[in-house]
């Protein structure tokens, strides 16, 4: 099991957590004026890069908070977590 | 035909110890170009190249796999074949691949194992069960097989199952389609394989696609790790990585991959004759004719390309089969893997063209695509062949998630197969 990094309570056990998909979608400022290709985008296609991805994971079984996450889908490892609204952190694990 | 297998060819190599079966298909060395190539050598590739050699007479095909064939989700899946899907597009398509399943060993002079055992997908709630009673009456007037059974009658069919009005979920019903069953996985691969071989098709193993040629707007050919590969066609069929491949052509597709695990047991005598599947508890079960209990478990929430999911989706995996078959209890599990899916998020394919000219797609079957392999490489075929898709994928384009005409099977497909 994965140990997960929340970054209000510590590490955890993965089981308490569950990934919100890809983070930093930003819902659209203007909907009247979105083409449907353009809704489409928003909707339905996301990154599904293989390799390092930014996701957005809460810690539902503990404070319930949402962060975000950079995680690396082909070995699965967090590279780091950070808090909804803080900037992209360098490079470095907390 | 030659070198057809039949009672007579096992007779005649028994006669020398069975040390000269020929290999069933050739191993060649890519040509500088093709009419048509394939990227994918899973269930849905190979079909494809043997219906365009087969259907359409283009021969002039190699099916480009990176690792081995049927190394992919073909290999790894719980190999659940059944056509009872709710809407009228996906019905078709899947009852379309079911016909095809019906004489594929004989088609393919390959014993593919399709044993029509029935499936059986159960309702723990009243809402379930209105979902079964609505599926059901969808699929009569579809034209296809589909039985709402009562617990008496679930109990007659599988009677090791818990269907105690006690148990946490009780069991209030199911759906059964006898037609359904299982196939085996392997021979899927390698009977469409040697057929398409025989056809003319080139099958070319270890060899990665990395690129995408093009030249104004259309595609030319492939960069490989075995050098490059002119082509006037390129089908893309390679499940969880079409969002890779995609990217090589400049592309996006709607979809995410996720790990999908599945585990078989030790071997048991006959225990289980049919399989039994359920959405609400999310677990789904057949026994092989090996005598292993092949148990299917849940995609994990996050993206992943590792091949390997976690341990706490094994866990209320078999926390579910064991509740509905305490029997299980203590049987052991030999083996457990995962494979990588690719999610669309109407849990339909996407079979069809795109922006660029000559580039087809295949891709989008999910958690259960295995079932649709003869079907889904008989359109793509066509669609490929054509320049135009089959009346059976007509709505399945990528186009749809533009203009909103979505094909929402999460009621069907929900369960992962
Ligand atoms: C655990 C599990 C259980 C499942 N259970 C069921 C079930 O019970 N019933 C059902 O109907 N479906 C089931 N499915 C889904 C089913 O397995 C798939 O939908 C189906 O097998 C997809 O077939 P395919 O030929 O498209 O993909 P694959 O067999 O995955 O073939 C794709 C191939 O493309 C190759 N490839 C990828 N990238 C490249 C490249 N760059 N160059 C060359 N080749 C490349 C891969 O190596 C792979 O061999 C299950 C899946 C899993 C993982
Ligand atoms: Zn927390």
């Amino acid at each position: 099991m994965l140990e997960i990094n929340c970054p209000w309570c510590g590490p955890r056990d993965q089981i308490e957590f569950s990934c919100g998909g890809e983070a930093h979608i930003v819902r659209p400022l203007e909907p009247e004026n979105l083409s449907d290709d353009d809704w489409a985008d928003y909707l339905f296609y996301r990154k599904n890069p293989e390799g390092r991805h930014h996701e957005q994971w809460c810690h539902t079984a503990g404070c319930r908070k949402w962060f975000n996450a950079i995680r690396n889908t082909v070995t699965y490892q967090f590279e780091t977590v950070y808090r909804i609204g803080e900037d992209l952190p360098e490079k470095t694990s907390r | 035909m030659k070198n057809k297998y039949s009672i007579f060819s096992l007779a005649r190599n028994a006669v020398t110890y069975h040390e000269n079966w020929r290999e069933a298909w050739r191993s060649p060395e890519p040509r500088k170009g093709y009419d048509v190539i394939v990227i994918g050598g899973g269930g849905h590739g190979l079909a494809t190249a043997y219906y365009l050699a087969s259907e359409h007479g283009i021969r002039n095909v190699a099916v480009l796999e990176k690792n081995w064939i049927g190394g992919g989700n073909t290999g790894r899946n719980t190999t659940i074949v059944r056509s009872n899907y709710l809407w009228d597009e996906s019905a078709h398509l899947y009852e379309k691949s079911l016909r095809l399943w019906e004489g594929l060993s004989q088609k393919l002079n390959y014993n593919v194992m399709f044993s029509q055992r029935g499936v059986m997908n159960l309702g723990h709630t009243l809402q379930d069960m209105r979902d079964i009673e609505r599926r059901s009456n969808a699929n009569y007037l579809n034209g296809i097989d589909s039985e709402v059974l009562r617990p008496e009658q679930i109990r007659q069919i599988v009677p090791i199952m818990n269907t105690s009005p006690h148990a946490r979920y009780p069991v209030l019903g199911a759906s059964f389609q006898r037609r359904g069953g299982v196939a085996r996985h392997d021979a899927v691969a390698w009977g469409f394989a040697r057929a398409a071989d025989r056809e003319g098709v080139d099958i070319l193993q270890n060899c990665e696609v990395t690129g995408i040629l093009r030249h104004n707007g259309a595609v030319t050919g492939v960069e490989t790790n075995r050098g490059r590969i002119q082509a006037k066609k390129v089908g893309v069929v390679v499940a969880g990585h079409s969002s890779v491949i995609a990217s090589m052509a400049g592309l996006r597709l709607p979809i995410e991959s996720h790990p999908l695990q599945a585990l078989v047991s030790e071997p048991l005598k006959p225990i289980l004759h049919t399989v039994v599947m359920s959405n609400a508890v999310h677990g789904y079960i057949s026994q092989s004719d090996k005598g292993e209990l092949v148990i299917g478990a849940g995609v994990d929430s996050y993206t992943g390309y590792g091949q390997r999911g976690s341990f706490s989706v094994v866990e209320g995996n078999i926390g579910a089969i064991v509740e509905l078959f305490p029997v299980f209890s203590r049987v052991r599990m030999l083996r457990q893997w995962g494979g990588i899916v690719d999610v669309c998020p109407d849990a339909c394919p996407i079979i069809g063209k795109t922006p660029i000219r000559g580039l087809y797609f295949n891709c989008g079957w999910g958690t259960g695509g295995f079932k649709a392999t003869p079907g889904s490489g008989w359109v793509f075929a066509h669609t490929i062949a054509r320049g135009e898709p089959h009346s059976l994928n007509a709505a399945f384009t990528l186009e749809r998630f533009s203009t909103g005409a979505l094909i929402d099977e999460h009621g069907a497909a929900g369960v992962a197969h």
